[in-house]
């Protein structure tokens, strides 16, 4: 017999043998999965960040149909996502502003004096752990970037020493949130507009050493806004998220400009 | 006395991937983080020593008899691509746990040379049926140890804030070849 006839047939009956076998196969030892399962995790957003709490889309659209959990814990994808799914599962729609992350700290090169060199792991929690990143500030953003590295959609930027989140790319994960070691990003709402950029618990005197824009605790904010929006924590002004604030004033009144409106903003360029 | 040759030879001296430089591609891929890296080790594993078995079989069994040698590469191809398809769905219906932790790995090792290359070498080496699916074995050990090592140095290096210019790939091929170095001492130790 031809030679190239012979290998025809070996290869083709393989081939046809092992085909037949994987349908068999796959016949017998198919999976049910619930056809919403896929419908739903096409309406995700489908970049498995984890800010829902779940490993992936995949798992979080398998929670929603098999356990049903809320619809809303989606962050990406925001309201968009959240009615999209309700009209696909025809459940009610709980819509949720859309979050971003915002870090609590204005302290760049040029405002924060920096004490030390430090020359160790290119890591803000290893610096943590020895003395920080040689700012003289014990409370603000060491720049390190561990915030911009567990970033999944690289919304974070590192700009003389200091990290700076891009709202518009944001997606509200959470992960830069536990990143920081000194606890200084925060997700807040979008409309929030005024903030006070400063985490340092130090008195008034000790943060002007070490910091040009750090809170001084003057309380002259608390005072504009009658206490409605903004309160002092020890030495610290803090802004109430949970509540709306409209007062421009207390912008213009701050006189370390450690408030701002909107975020990532400079001193003395206000928008 | 014989096997533990056979593997300790096939995980150190002759390295599948440091000195005979097979399945580089997963070896470069999936080296960024090490709970992925042992994931797919894990699968080499399992494929391989399977593999081994499932083509003697195929050889002795199929290709000798029908004096159609010659198709062996072509051949085995088709039927390790069947058996991992196999095992995918075999591990789906019974072991769900297992199929998410292996399972992406799996159709990645499908059509790896590092597993066409152990089919092949137990061929020409002309090994018993027992003593391939050792060498596989170990091969696949090999495989799995140097992944796992590289990912380790892979992760220091990470962190270490390489410079600019050798970030990324530049640096994991250095690396690569440092650590093909390392194991180039192992040479001569074991003879088969």
């Amino acid at each position: 017999m031809d030679a190239v006839l012979i290998q025809t047939i070996i290869i083709g009956l393989t081939g046809l043998l092992c085909g037949a076998i994987l349908a068999i196969a796959a016949h017998f030892l198919s999976v049910y999965e619930d056809p919403r399962i896929e419908k739903v995790t096409a309406l995700l957003p489908g970049i498995n960040c984890g800010g829902c709490g779940y490993t992936g889309c995949s798992d979080y659209a398998k929670a929603i149909v098999t356990q049903s959990v809320p619809i809303n814990s989606c962050k990406p994808g925001g309201a968009e996502t959240v009615l999209s799914l309700a009209t696909a599962l025809s459940v009610q729609a709980v819509a949720t502003e859309r979050q971003v992350a915002l870090v609590l700290c204005n302290g760049d090169d040029t405002y924060a004096v920096r004490t030390a060199t430090y020359n160790g792991i290119a890591d803000c929690l290893a610096a943590e752990f020895v003395s920080g990143s040689g700012k003289g500030c014990r409370y603000g953003c060491m720049g390190l970037g561990s915030c911009s590295r567990v970033c999944p959609v690289q919304a974070i930027r590192i700009e003389q020493g200091l990290a700076i989140v891009d709202p518009a790319l944001c997606i509200a994960c959470g992960k830069c949130v536990t990143a920081c070691p000194r606890t200084l990003i925060k997700l807040i709402p979008e409309s929030r507009s005024i903030h006070v950029l400063c985490r340092s618990q130090d008195r008034g005197p000790d943060v002007k050493k070490v910091c040009s824009v750090g809170c001084i605790a003057c309380t002259i904010c608390v005072k504009t806004c009658n206490g409605q929006g903004i309160t002092m924590e020890g030495q610290l002004a803090v802004v109430d998220y949970s509540v709306p604030l409209d007062v421009d004033a207390v912008v213009e009144k701050c006189p370390a400009h450690t408030i701002h409106k909107r975020s990532g903003l400079k001193p003395g360029n206000p928008a | 006395m014989e096997y533990i040759l056979l593997i300790v030879g096939a995980v150190l001296v002759n390295n599948f991937v440091l000195t005979r430089f097979l399945g580089i591609c997963p070896f470069l891929g999936v080296s960024k983080d090490l709970p992925t890296a042992a994931g797919m080790g894990g699968a080499v594993i399992f494929v391989i020593t399977c593999a081994s078995a499932v083509t003697w079989i195929f050889q002795y069994g199929v290709l000798v008899p029908l004096h159609a040698g010659y198709l062996q590469t072509i051949a085995f191809i088709l039927v390790i691509a069947t058996f991992v398809q196999f095992v995918e769905l075999v591990l789906k219906k019974t072991s769900p746990g297992l199929h998410r932790s292996l399972g992406i790995y799996l159709p990645l090792i499908t059509t790896n040379c590092a597993v066409l290359g152990v089919a092949v070498l137990n061929i020409n080496k002309e090994l018993s049926f027992l003593k391939s699916c050792a060498f596989g074995f170990g091969a696949a050990v090999g495989f799995a140890l140097a992944l796992i090592i590289f990912t380790g140095m892979r992760e220091k290096i990470s962190r270490a804030n390489p410079p600019v210019a050798f970030q990324g790939t530049a640096l994991a091929l250095v690396t690569a070849g440092l650590l093909s170095l390392a194991f180039m001492g192992f040479s001569g130790l074991v003879k088969f």
